[in-house]
């Protein structure tokens, strides 16, 4: 069997791992972190969504083979010394949650949004945060927060272990600012 | 998932050997459409060769004007890339039109040109497919349509391409270089991808052991000035219903360049060359627009699921043009 060398929440881990054992299982069942959450396993929703070498990936969507040496931080790596991470709080703050099961997933994806775009826009949160469903809030909180995440990340308070996690894998990060506008649109059923 | 052999290929000889020898081998970029299908058991390899680790990651300007994109560019690094957003803003544009941050993260270039359709009876082992089981037939003919192609159909299949960003390579004259142990070869991106005709599951002009190496994008005078739209059933993180992807050069009123492809709409990534016919000299007017869109959807076939998309296609068609001439490229 394959063995992987894997940080997680900056712990270094060596296992030996079936090819076929996904990222997301081998967080939760092997070492424990369950606070990654499974919602669809179709790569759709985005609750497992985790930092891999500090851009976001879905976990349901990595094998576990594929994070062979890299640097993997989940929502369970962002608090430090029992101080919340700065988006952590702000989602408390602004009540950016009702059962929670989104909430992980969201995090880390606005922690990696902001990597591109420290002050974004109630639009670019929006944008940048379709890959993340929420059944309950209606996301407008969830845009709030993530906002309010922004200005107390950019207001100098430090960031945790997750705000500066990762670093210039090869072919991971994708550096400078967001590109273009959205090329969206929305047309209503015929 | 069932189980399989996995190899990280260490270099370019050792990846499409690996393959060349193992008929069940595949090779795994990202793993995002890849890894979906295994789950699901409608891709069942028995080795996988992972290619991240090969030396294929940069987008390098050419001496000649042009750009160079490795084929393990992520989406997300290609899309946000200088050179990209400048002189190709349309190829920009529209890999952000597609699937999400976390996604184009993983995504790279090669498993962007070969991600497999949508459809979804290609997913639903139950259904008649003959894509995924040759000759078993195609439920969607019949069946719930919506999503599916007006051009290049056949009748034994009707899956559209589903990639954004390979809409945006057919308007810019990709050339797709490949690598297999018989040697390298460059594919025009217009013949990479192949409509159904009687064998939907033979998709592309690749051999399962080629390894695609490259994206080459020629010097283009007017693709600076290029835009992509995307029409689909909500405002994100939706394939396209229709897509257009254009490039406009516009000299005293009248069309002296243009370049016009066409996705959602078709079983290929596809080229509209009709249209480009049509414009070339015309007066660069709404009516020269519309009369261009109505050439290239002349020949489009639709069911009753899809037969929406043919006036959808033209009136985007439309609009993407006058956008272009009365705003130029996105910021
Ligand atoms: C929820 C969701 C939404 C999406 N929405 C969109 C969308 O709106 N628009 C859009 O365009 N796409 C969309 N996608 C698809 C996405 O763009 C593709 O999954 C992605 O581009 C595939 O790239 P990859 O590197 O992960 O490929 P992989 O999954 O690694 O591979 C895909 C295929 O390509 C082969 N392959 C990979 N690299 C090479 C190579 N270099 N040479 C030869 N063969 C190779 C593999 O063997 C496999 O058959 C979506 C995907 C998901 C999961
Ligand atoms: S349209 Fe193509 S992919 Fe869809 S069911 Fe028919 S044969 Fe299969
Ligand atoms: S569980 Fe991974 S995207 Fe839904
Ligand atoms: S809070 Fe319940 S899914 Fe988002």
């Amino acid at each position: 069997m394959p063995e992987v060398t894997v940080t997680v929440d900056g712990v270094a881990y060596e296992e030996e791992v079936e090819p076929r054992l996904l990222l997301v299982h081998l967080l939760r069942d092997r070492l424990g972190r369950t606070g990654t959450p499974i919602g669809c396993d179709t790569g759709n929703c985005g609750s497992c969504t985790v930092l891999l070498d500090g851009r976001s990936a879905k976990s349901c969507s990595v094998l576990a083979v594929q994070a062979d040496g890299s640097d993997v931080v989940t929502v369970e790596g962002l608090a430090s010394g029992g101080d919340l991470h700065p988006m952590q709080r702000a989602f408390h703050e602004e009540h950016a949650l009702q059962c929670g099961y989104c909430t992980p997933g969201m995090i880390m994806a606005a922690i990696d949004l902001l990597r591109d775009d420290p002050d974004p826009s109630e639009e670019a949160v929006r944008r940048g945060l379709e890959g993340n469903l929420c059944r309950c809030t209606g996301y407008c909180t969830i845009v709030r927060a993530v906002r309010r995440g922004a200005r107390a990340m950019s207001g100098g308070r430090d960031a945790g272990p997750g705000g500066e996690a990762g670093g210039e894998a090869a072919g991971g990060p994708a550096g400078g600012e967001a590109a273009g506008e959205p090329a969206g649109e929305g047309v209503a059923a015929p | 998932m069932r189980p399989f052999a996995y190899l990280s290929a260490p270099d370019v000889a050792t990846a499409v050997r690996a393959v060349a020898d193992d008929p069940g081998a595949k090779f795994l970029g990202g793993g995002t459409n890849l890894v979906d299908l295994m789950r699901t058991g409608i891709e069942r390899p028995d080795t996988v060769v992972d290619i991240t680790s090969l030396p294929l990651a940069e987008v390098e300007e050419r001496p000649d004007g042009g750009v160079r994109i490795g084929a393990l560019v992520r989406n997300g690094r290609l899309a946000a890339h200088p050179l990209i957003r400048a002189r190709y803003p349309v190829l920009s544009q529209a890999v952000l039109a597609g699937a999400s941050a976390q996604l184009r993260n993983m995504a790279t270039v090669g498993g962007n040109l070969l991600q497999r359709t949508r459809c979804p009876y290609f997913y639903d082992r139950t259904a008649a497919c003959n894509k995924r089981e040759p000759g078993s037939g195609c439920d969607a003919i019949g069946g719930f349509n919506r999503s599916h192609a007006v051009l290049g159909v056949s009748g034994s299949c009707i899956a559209a391409h589903p990639s954004d960003m390979c809409v945006a390579l057919a308007a810019l004259d990709a050339v797709v270089e490949v690598e297999s142990v018989r040697g390298v070869r460059r594919v025009p991106l217009a013949s990479f991808h192949r409509p159904p005709g009687d064998t939907p599951h033979v998709e592309t002009d690749l051999s399962p052991d080629e390894l695609v190496t490259a994206v080459e994008l020629p010097p283009s005078p007017i693709a600076a000035n290029s835009r992509y739209r995307k029409v689909r059933d909500r405002a994100s993180y939706a394939f396209a219903l229709v897509s257009v992807a254009a490039a406009l050069e516009v000299r005293d009123g009248a069309v002296t360049g243009v370049a016009l492809a066409l996705g959602g709409v078709a079983t290929t990534p596809w080229r509209a060359r009709e249209a480009e016919r049509a414009l070339l000299g015309a007066p660069a007017t709404e009516e020269s627009f519309r009369r261009a869109a109505e050439a290239e959807l002349a020949p489009a076939t639709g069911l009753p699921g899809n037969t929406f998309k043919i006036e959808l296609a033209r009136r985007a068609v439309t609009a993407t043009l006058r956008r272009l001439l009365t705003e130029g490229s996105p910021a």
